[in-house]
């Protein structure tokens, strides 16, 4: 299990390259690195400009949500390494949010574990961001194209 | 019990923590969000939409009709934004 929840910043090449290392099962490694982005909402032409985001947690129950994702992931497919690293705290645009790797003896089980753990993440771990726009702090909406993102890794 | 709240629900109650004591009929989630609405303060507001609340007993996610009971920890906040 490797799940990590800091406030500091992390090296993706240091964490990424540790992933595999010495694992010659491995024949592959995908990463997701999400970023804080500088305007609100979807929409960059409209979005009001975004100075930095507060993130704030539920200590406990996001590791505990985090190593059930993880566990869920290495029930669904072939893993031979998983990594979540997730900030809280003050994070100005540009800054990274959180890192997901997987490792897999093949590629494709290591993109869909990746891509399933980001579209989970978003949806069950206790993580609530805050924006600091002009017109002051602004707490983030859940958006219900998330929902359909986690959807669709539901089992038929 | 211990009841918490995080992000904008935290902000309407004005309080991240509070240990209660409720009476015994109150057995269950809805029971307790009942309860503590009619205490006054802000909980009334910050519970009055329960479509943006989302609700965890011990750390896991619950339905309202999940029983409560003393030494639980309760914890209210909105659907998440993390990631």
């Amino acid at each position: 299990m490797a799940v990590r929840v800091q406030r500091e910043d992390f090296d993706v090449g240091y964490e990424v390259g540790r992933l595999a290392e010495g694992n010659g099962r491995v024949g592959g490694v995908t990463s997701f690195v999400g970023l804080v982005r500088d305007f609100a909402g979807d929409d960059h032409a409209k979005g009001q400009d975004v100075r930095a985001m507060e993130l704030e947690h539920y200590p406990g129950m996001t590791e505990r949500q985090l190593e059930a994702i993880e566990a869920e992931a290495r029930a669904r497919w072939p893993l031979e390494d998983v990594l979540v690293i997730h900030r809280y705290g003050r994070l100005e645009p540009g800054e990274r949010i959180v890192l997901v790797a997987t490792a897999s003896a093949h590629r494709e089980a290591a993109f869909q574990a990746c891509h399933f753990l980001i579209d989970w993440l978003k949806t069950k771990a206790p993580f609530w961001k805050k924006e600091d726009t002009p017109d002051g702090p602004k707490w983030v909406d859940a958006r219900a194209q998330d929902d359909d993102f986690t959807a669709r890794w539901e089992k038929g | 019990m211990k009841v918490l709240y995080f992000a904008w629900l935290r902000q309407k109650t004005g309080i991240g923590e509070e240990d209660v004591t409720p009476p015994p009929e109150v057995a269950d989630v809805s029971g307790l969000i009942a309860w503590l609405k009619g205490r006054g303060g802000g909980h009334a507001e910050a519970l009055a939409d329960l479509s943006v609340v989302r609700v965890a007993v011990n750390q896991e996610y619950v339905p309202l009709d999940h029983p409560v009971k003393p030494g639980d920890e309760i914890a209210f906040f909105p659907p998440v934004t993390g990631g």
